[in-house]
C-alpha cells in the first residue's frame, strides 16, 4: 500500500470526497481566502489538502538508548516527525553528576551530557531524512552544536537538517521557568542561534516561540496569544538591532501554541495568531517577503487539562483538543498520552495518541477543506475578540518599554507582571472548579468509575541514573581534558564579546566531549545566573 | 489544641522542576484557609528548606514535585528535617503514581496531595499533618 500520509489526486481517482461521495471544493466562501493576507483562514491555499499536518509526537525518557527506541516505535507507527522531551538536569544545564540532578536523571525526559549521549539517542535514525524537534531553552545552542555535531559524524551536512529547536527564554521567565542565565544575555544567545541558523542551516526554525507552556502555567486564551506574539515581536526586535535585516530571518520563526477544551475559542485564538503577525510583520517591523508574515505553528493538547481521575476520559479531550488545532490551521500536531496526569506516556497510551491524529486526519474528512469553520457569525466574532485582546496587551508592553516591545517585555518580566496575571488566572480557574461553577468530568461531577483498575505506568528506576552517571564518568575518563579546557576558555572569550557569535566556540567544544554542565558553568561565569522574585 | 496561632507552612519546589502552577495555587489555598504561608519558590535544597523551617518556625513543609523524583526526594527531605532535630511533617503535591503512596509513607511522608485537589482536602491535608506530629 501506498504510503497513508499522502494525499488524494484530486484530478484523477475519488479526489476529496465526502463519505457518502460528494465532490467537495478546496474552500468556500470570499476572500481573503486561505494562502492569501493576512492569512487569517490558513497560511496555504490547499491546507491539507496538499500536504497533512506532521505528526510529532513528544518522547524522551530514561537514557538516549530508552528513548533511541520510543523514537524507533513512532516512527514504525505512522509518526512524521520526531521531538525530543530532555529530562530535567539537561533542561537546567547541569549534568547528571550534579548534586541538583539528584533523583531527576532521565525521569521526566531523557539524559544528555554529551555528544556521545546525541549519537546514541539518533542512532539508526536518517537526520538527513527526518525532521526532528528539540525542546530545549536554557542551553538550546549547546544542544543544537551537539545535533549538528552527530549529523555530521554520520556524514550528513549541516544544511540538508530539518527541524526545529525551541531557544523560547522569554517564556521561560514569565512560565515554565527553566532559564538559566539572566534574560538579556540569553535573548544574545538566542540570537546567536537564528544567526547561525540563517547563515548555514536554511532548513532549521531557530525559535519555536511558544505559548504552550504559559497556558500550562495557567494564562487564560487571550494572554497565551498575546504574550506569545509579543514574544515574537521581541525576538524580531533583538535579531534586527544584532543587524539582521528581517526577511533573512523571519521566514524560519515559527510558533508553538496549546488547543485547550474550549474548542471555539481556541480556533479563534489561532486565526488571530495568524492576522496579527502578518499585520505586524509588514507594518510594523517592515517585512515584504510572503513568508516572513505568515505565521506557521506547532499544537500540543493541553497536558493541564489531563484528569487523573478516570484517564481514560482524556482520549475524548485530547480528540477534540486535536481537532480544534486543526480546525485552526496547524502545521504540525502532538497528542497527549491519557495517562499523563499520572506518569510519562506508556508505549500503548502514546500509539493511541498517535492513532487520534491518524482518525481526524483519514476518517473525519476536517482535512478536505481549508479553514472549514471560516464565515461562522461566532467563529469571526471570537476571532476578532482574540485580536482585541492582545492589542490591549501589546499596548501595555508598549508602554512598559518606551515603545520597544522587547524593552517592554524585559520590563514586565523584571516586576513579575507576566507571572502574577499567570497566577491570577490560575487562581481563578482552580477555585472556579472547587466550587463547583465549573464542571471537570470525573473530578467535580460524574466520578462513579474513578476507583477502576488502571493500565500499566511507565516508570523510571534508580537504575536509568546510575547507568548514566557510569557513562558520563567514561566519556570524561576516554576524552582530551587539555582540548576540553582550550575549548572552554575559547567560549569563555567568546562570550565576553557581544558581536562574537558563539556557535562556531560551541561547535568545536563539543566535539571534544565538553559536557552540558561544563559548558554552561563557564557561561554563567560570564553572564550571571538568573534567580527569579517569587511572585504569588 | 486551638486555632488561636496559624499554622505556619514553609512551602517550595525542592530541586530542578520549574512548574510552579500547583505550588502557587495551594499557596493561595493555604492562605484563604488561614494559614500562614512561606513561599521560597524555585530551585530549593533539603538545607534550603531546612534554613527557612529554622528561621520562620514552620509547622508543616509542603514540597512540590513534578518530575517523578519524589521517590528519592520525598524521603531525602524528611530525613534531612529528622537529621536537623525538627519535629516537622513533610507533605508533597504534584504527580505521584497511588503505588508510591505506601513506599512514602513508610518513609514518614505525611501527605501527598494529587492533581486537582479541592481547596478544602489541601488544608485538611495540612492540617492534619500537624496535627499528626511528635506521633
Amino acid at each position: 500500500m501506498a504510503n497513508p500520509n499522502s494525499r488524494p489526486d484530486p484530478d484523477s481517482g475519488p479526489g476529496f470526497r465526502t463519505l457518502s461521495g460528494i465532490p467537495v471544493d478546496s474552500v468556500y466562501g470570499d476572500g481573503p481566502l486561505p494562502g492569501e493576507f493576512p492569512y487569517t483562514r490558513g497560511v496555504h491555499a490547499e491546507m491539507y489538502r496538499s500536504r497533512l499536518w506532521t505528526m510529532r509526537m513528544f518522547a524522551g525518557f530514561g537514557t538516549a538508548g530508552d528513548t533511541n527506541a520510543r523514537f524507533h516505535e513512532l516512527l514504525r507507527a505512522g509518526g512524521t516527525g520526531l521531538s525530543t522531551a530532555f529530562d530535567m538536569p539537561t533542561l537546567m544545564g547541569r549534568d547528571s553528576d550534579h548534586s541538583w540532578a539528584l533523583g531527576e536523571v532521565g525521569r521526566a525526559g531523557v539524559a544528555v551530557d554529551t555528544v556521545e549521549d546525541m549519537v546514541d539517542l539518533f542512532a539508526g535514525i536518517d537526520l538527513g531524512a527526518v525532521s526532528t524537534s528539540m525542546t530545549i531553552n536554557g542551553p538550546a545552542p549547546i544542544l543544537l552544536a551537539m545535533y549538528v555535531a552527530v549529523a555530521e559524524e554520520a556524514g550528513v551536512e549541516r544544511a540538508r537538517l530539518s527541524g526545529t529547536l525551541q531557544n523560547d527564554i522569554l517564556k521561560e521567565y514569565q512560565a515554565q521557568k527553566e532559564y538559566v542565565f539572566p534574560p538579556r544575555p540569553s535573548v544574545r544567545l538566542v540570537t546567536d542561534v537564528i544567526r547561525f541558523t540563517t547563515a548555514e542551516m536554511p532548513r532549521w526554525n531557530p525559535v519555536s516561540i511558544s505559548g504552550y507552556h504559559i497556558r500550562e502555567a495557567g494564562s487564560t486564551a487571550a494572554h497565551e496569544l498575546a504574550f506569545t506574539l509579543a514574544n515574537g515581536f521581541a525576538y524580531v526586535e533583538a535579531a534586527m538591532a544584532a543587524g539582521l535585516a528581517v526577511d533573512d530571518f523571519a521566514p524560519r520563526l515559527s510558533f508553538f501554541f496549546n488547543s485547550h477544551n474550549d474548542f471555539f475559542e481556541e480556533v479563534g485564538k489561532f486565526r488571530a495568531a495568524r492576522r496579527i503577525w502578518a499585520r505586524w510583520m509588514r507594518d510594523r517591523y517592515g517585512a515584504t517577503d510572503e513568508r516572513s508574515l505568515k505565521l506557521r505553528f506547532h499544537t500540543q493538547t493541553a497536558g493541564v487539562s489531563l484528569t487523573a481521575q478516570q484517564p481514560e476520559v482524556n482520549i475524548a479531550r485530547v480528540a477534540l483538543q486535536a481537532m480544534a488545532g486543526v480546525m485552526g490551521g496547524t502545521q504540525s500536531l502532538h497528542t497527549d498520552s491519557h495517562d499523563e496526569a499520572l506518569a510519562l506516556p506508556s508505549e500503548e497510551a502514546a500509539r493511541i495518541a498517535l492513532r487520534t491524529q491518524q482518525v481526524i486526519a483519514h476518517e473525519t474528512g476536517v482535512a478536505n477543506v481549508a479553514d472549514p469553520l471560516g464565515g461562522s457569525h461566532y467563529v469571526e466574532w471570537m476571532t476578532d475578540e482574540m485580536e482585541r485582546r492582545a492589542t490591549d496587551v501589546f499596548v501595555h508592553l508598549e508602554d512598559l518599554g518606551g515603545g520597544s516591545i522587547l524593552e517592554g517585555v524585559y520590563a514586565g518580566i523584571e516586576s513579575g507582571w507576566f507571572a502574577g496575571e499567570i497566577a491570577d488566572a490560575a487562581y481563578r480557574y482552580e477555585r472556579e472548579v472547587n466550587a463547583g461553577e465549573r464542571i471537570v468530568v470525573g473530578v467535580n461531577a460524574f466520578t462513579e468509575g474513578n476507583d477502576a483498575e488502571r493500565a500499566k505506568l511507565l516508570r523510571i528506576g534508580q537504575d536509568t541514573e546510575d547507568l548514566q552517571l557510569k557513562r558520563l564518568a567514561g566519556v570524561k575518563q576516554a576524552r582530551d581534558d587539555r582540548a576540553v579546557a582550550d575549548s572552554l576558555r575559547r567560549i569563555v572569550a567568546d562570550a565576553g564579546n557581544p558581536t562574537t557569535n558563539l556557535m562556531p566556540a560551541l561547535m568545536d567544544s563539543v566535539r571534544v566531549r565538553t559536557t552540558v554542565g561544563e559548558i554552561v558553568e563557564a557561561l554563567e561565569g560570564v553572564f550571571g545566573t538568573y534567580v527569579e522574585q517569587a511572585v504569588i | 489544641m486551638a486555632d488561636a496561632t496559624p499554622v505556619r507552612v514553609v512551602l517550595a519546589k525542592l530541586g530542578l522542576d520549574g512548574h510552579d502552577r500547583g505550588l502557587k495555587v495551594v499557596a493561595r489555598m493555604l492562605r484563604d484557609g488561614g494559614m500562614e504561608v512561606i513561599y521560597l519558590g524555585l530551585r530549593q535544597t533539603t538545607s534550603s528548606i531546612i534554613d527557612a523551617v529554622e528561621q520562620e518556625d514552620a509547622d508543616v513543609v509542603g514540597i512540590s514535585m513534578l518530575n517523578a523524583g519524589h521517590l528519592t526526594l520525598g524521603p531525602l527531605m524528611v530525613d534531612a528535617l529528622a537529621d536537623a532535630g525538627l519535629d516537622v511533617p513533610v507533605v508533597i503535591g504534584g504527580i505521584v503514581p497511588d503505588e508510591d503512596l505506601p513506599t512514602l509513607a513508610a518513609a514518614g511522608v505525611a501527605g501527598v496531595l494529587g492533581p486537582g485537589s479541592p481547596a478544602a482536602d489541601v488544608v485538611a491535608c495540612v492540617r492534619a499533618a500537624v496535627a499528626g506530629r511528635g506521633r
